[in-house]
Parts: C-alpha cells; structure tokens; sequence
C-alpha cells in the first residue's frame, strides 16, 4: 500500500477543571472562575488521538488543533501539539459565548476553505455538554456528519462508523470530506511525553479574531441546583428492609 | 408565530417513550403560545399507523413523510425536512428528544435555520417574545437558564424528564414531501444491532437498579437484575468503574459520561456516588441508597438510605418487593 495523505482538522475546547467546587460570579449569569484549573476536554482527546491515528497510519499528513476563545486556550492547544499534531489555530474571542451556532460560524469560517478530509470533535464538552458544535459546523459546511463516533476505519475516501444507541448501536458509512464526533473511549489518547512538550514549542501556533457573527441565544442565570432534601438514612442492615419498603408505598408512592 | 413543531422519534415502527414526553412539552408550550401541535412523523409506508398515539398525547396536526429513506434514523432528510417545515412560518418553536438521535438532528435544524439552540433542557417555558430554558452545566453542579431570542428557537429535551401525558386532540393527517431524495443521503446507517428485545432500555424505564463495585463480582449483578425484575418496568444500569472493568457493557453505564437518567425510582447497590456518577442520576425523582459506608457520597442525595452490606440486604429488598407488588 503506498502513503496517502490525510488532512484533519481537530477543534478543542479548554475546560474547567470539574472537580472545582463551583460558585456562581457577581453577575448572577456566570462562573467565578478565580484560581480554577484547566484541561483539554476529556472527549477532545480521543478526537486528538483518532486524528494522530489515522495521519499514522495514512503514512503522511497533518492534524490541525482549532480552538476558540481567549490567549489562555492556547495552553491547551499547545498540549496537542505536544501529543504529535502538526499546528495550532488560536480563533481569538474574548470569552466563548454561550451559543452554540455563534462558536460553529467562527470555526467554520475558519474550516471552509482549508481542504480538510476530516474535521473531528469531542462528542461533547464536559462543561456545558451541548453536543452542538459540531453538527453546526457540518451543516455550516454542508458535509456528512457522524455523532457519537465509538469505531472509526477510514479508507480509499470513504468512512466507516459505530456509534452506541439506547439499547441498540449502529453502523455508518459515510463518504469523505466528513465532520465526525468522537465518544469517549474510542482509543487511549496518548500522553504528551518531554519530546514531544520541547517539539511543541517550535509548532507553528497562529491567532487571528474569532468571527462570532450575531447570538440569539444568552445564559441568563447560573444557578447552584435545587437542592435535594439532605439525604436520609433510615437505618441499617435487613432489619431496615421493612421500613424502606413501607417509604417506598406509602411516602414517594413508587411501590 | 404560536404553533409548535415536534418531531416524533420512532425505532423500529414504534414511537419512543421520548417522543410522547416530546408531545407534553409541545402541547404546554402550544397552549401558553395559543398555537397548535404539529407532530411531524417521517417514517417508512405504514407509520401512518402512529398517528393515532400522536393524536392521543396532543397533536392538533400530524405531518407525515412516507419514504423508504426513513426506515431508519437519516440526519440529512431530516433536518431538511423539518428546518424547511420550520422555516415556513408560524413555528415558535421545535421540540425534539435529546436522544442520541435527537442530539444529531436538534443542532443541524438550528443550524439551517439560523436559530438559537437549547439542548438537553430540563424545564422549558415561553416568556413574551422568548424562549426560556433551564438545564444541567458543569456534571449538573450547576443549572443555567438561556434565553433565546427569536423564532423558531430549537430544543431538546432530557429523555426522561418530563410526563407522558394522554391529551386527546384531532391529529389531522396532512402529508408532506421530502425535500429531495431522502435515499441518496451521503450518511447511510448500513446495520443496526438490536440490543436484547428482553431488555428495557435505561431510558424507558421508570425504576432504574444501579450496582458499583460494592457488588464485589459481576456475578452478583444478578441480584440487580433480581430486584429489578420485582419492580416490574425496571431496567439495571452501573458505574463508569465497573463498565470500565467491563463487568457491565458500556452502554450500561450511567454518569456525566454515559447515559443521563431520571426514573421514578433508582436504586443505587453499593455504589459510593462519585460526582462522575450523580451528574447521570441526580434528576432522578427517588433515589434509594444501600452501602456499607456510612460516609459515602450517595447518601447526601439519598432520599433514603440504608447502611450495610448489599449483599445481605438485596435478597431482602427482592422479597419485600416481591410481597408489595403481589397482585399486579
């Protein structure tokens, strides 16, 4: 089999640490973010990995890392690159508005022209878990689009897809170009080893303005949930069994 | 600009628990709006015969495709199908499942219309000229309220979340063409593996047994099933560590990163609630808890909880269960 080129395109998101113990800011309408951590977003990485796959086994290549929002999500674009892609784009906004449809036109501005064969997400992100971008962006685009990815082979310009339903799971063919989303645990993403944090360093790693366009949609409120009633023990071992039963009938009539 | 397009999911020829919570939302938002339910279902020959059910739970309308390219779930046709419906005027909004499906079709609608999108909403309402709703951030620490201006404005709906309501309205059929060819979509689905038909889905079902590692074995998921058959429409789920250490299949497995549930009742076996694992359940409505650990984190969102060792106390559970539902 002789080398083929694969181009891709792999669009991250910088996340909140999710272990932080959450406070909402001043506005009401935000997170107060002071002293948070971040990471590249957990499903993010095994769309990093299925790209750095796929340009290993095409022979030739190149994965791109697209990522918007402010200077500090260079941080985790530059991570990728320590993983093994090729170059960075840092799509600059102020902050990453809360509609879906604003950050899908900026990435496919960006993604129109640029010739990619694959343009890969994470399924979601774990913060705001909308799984909107990045069938946007293929529609946007107006390219094939696979959600949820869990198997991926790719050959001869053409894909082939499993994705998991509720009780039941699916095959896809799709032709390429093609806008996948990646589920989690689809592959091991790698770790970034000091060779390849040095080699990062050196990437080429471009910023320019994010092009939002216009929002229809706004986070008015943010909010702690409602609380649960603090939980309850009603007692221990079998001999709670009873009275459990009787909660269940007569209390959160379930029974 | 006050009628409401709904679109109704089936699998298999049946429509999905989620489509008829689907038709609850569309109708309270139809009647706050002063509008109609358009129920659109596009399905192969013969779901016409679902038509019945839509009208049954609130549909003023159904709109239906007839089109081999529909047998199963075609994201293409789909959102050209209903972005075009949606674009010709009178919807103030669309209401689609967040199901696996629905999350691939929801953001492709609102991208072709240009509108704004709310995915996976836990609560939904319509406030003068704006849609607003509420739904889980941030592994469900936090709740955020959007507000979406213009119409239609798109949103999904967390499966489970909302009531299955019978509302009897005239369900006139008015059938509609696809927009183009629906069986020359670039995205083909080539097979579809069916799950055990024994096996109610997590999201259909109203009792949810859940087991962690408190379990000890795999084998011990037995007694999982065990309560879950005394309970009637149950249906068993576990833990992102014991799918991990695949005592369970993946698909199994509830939490931030697996299935998001809400039944009437989850039952939590031995399962110590990492943050991970109460962003899938949380929502749930009654949440029962047994574990030897006192300290663990479930009980602090237990409804009631039991100290002690799942083991022993399950096969009790099963039997009272068993006693109590004697008769149905």
């Amino acid at each position: 089999m002789g080398r083929s080129t694969v181009k891709i395109a792999v669009c991250i998101k910088r996340v909140i640490d999710m272990e932080t113990r959450f406070r909402v800011a001043g506005d009401g309408a935000s997170i107060d973010e002071t002293g948070a951590k971040y990471d590249v977003n957990d499903f993010d990485s095994y769309a990093i990995e299925a790209a750095l796959q796929l340009r290993e086994k095409a022979g030739a290549g190149e994965v791109a890392i697209v990522s918007l929002g402010p200077v500090a999500v260079q941080e985790q674009i530059r991570k990728a690159l320590s993983m093994g892609a090729d170059r960075g784009i840092h799509l600059a906004a102020e902050k990453v508005p809360a509609d879906s449809l604003a950050i899908a036109r900026a990435l496919a501005a960006e993604l129109k022209t640029a010739g990619f064969d694959l343009v890969l997400f994470g399924k979601m992100s774990i913060d705001s878990s909308s799984q909107a971008v990045g069938p946007m962006v293929a529609e946007l685009l107006d390219l094939p689009l696979v959600t949820a990815v869990s198997s991926l082979t790719v050959e001869g310009g053409k894909g082939t897809a499993g994705r998991a339903l509720e009780g039941a799971s699916e095959t896809l063919s799709f032709p390429l170009p093609a806008v996948l989303t990646i589920d989690e645990g689809m592959n091991t993403p790698r770790l970034p080893n000091l060779k390849g944090i040095m080699a990062a360093k050196k990437k080429p790693l471009e910023s320019r303005p994010a092009q939002l366009g216009e929002t229809r949609l706004s986070t008015t409120r943010v909010e702690l949930p409602a609380e649960r009633p603090a939980g309850r023990i009603i007692g221990e071992g079998v001999a709670a069994v009873p009275e459990l039963i009787r909660l269940l009938q007569t209390e959160a009539k379930v029974l | 600009m006050a009628n409401v397009l709904v679109v109704a999911e089936h699998r298999g020829g049946d429509l999905r628990k989620v489509a008829l919570e689907a038709m609850s939302v569309a109708r309270s938002l139809a009647n706050a709006a002063g509008g109609e339910v358009h129920a659109l279902l596009a399905g192969p020959a013969g779901i016409a015969d679902r038509q019945v059910q839509l009208a049954a739970h609130g549909a003023d309308v159904v709109l239906l495709a007839e089109h081999p390219g529909f047998t199963n779930y075609n994201g293409e046709a789909l959102t050209a199908l209903v972005a075009a419906r949606a674009s010709s005027g009178g919807y103030r909004a669309v209401v689609i499942s967040a199901s696996v499906h629905g999350r691939d079709l929801a953001p492709r609608i609102a991208a072709r219309l240009g509108a704004g999108y709310a995915a996976d909403a836990v609560s939904v309402a319509i406030d003068g000229d704006r849609l607003v709703a509420r739904r889980p951030i941030n592994t469900g620490k936090l709740t955020a309220t959007l507000t979406i201006a213009g119409a239609p404005a798109v949103v999904s709906l967390r499966p489970g979340m909302f009531p299955v309501v019978e509302q009897p309205r005239p369900g006139r059929v008015e059938r509609i063409e696809p927009v183009g060819d629906p069986s020359t979509s670039r995205v083909v689905i080539t097979a579809v593996q069916q799950g055990s038909s024994a096996k109610l889905d997590l999201s259909e079902a109203s009792v949810i047994v859940a087991g962690g590692r408190g379990l000890k074995a795999p084998e011990n998921f037995s007694l999982a099933e065990e309560l879950a058959g005394a309970f009637g429409r149950a249906a068993v789920g576990c833990t992102r560590a014991v799918s991990d250490d695949g005592w369970r299949p993946h698909s199994d497995q509830i939490g931030q990163t697996g299935r998001v549930v809400s039944p009437d009742l989850y039952i939590a076996l031995g399962i110590s609630g990492a943050v991970q694992h109460l962003a899938g359940m949380r929502t749930s409505r009654t949440i029962v808890a047994i574990n030897k650990d006192r300290e663990a984190p479930i009980f602090k969102v237990a409804d009631y909880g039991i100290v002690g060792d799942v083991l022993e106390i399950v096969p009790a559970l099963i039997a009272g269960v068993r006693e109590a539902r004697k008769g149905h």
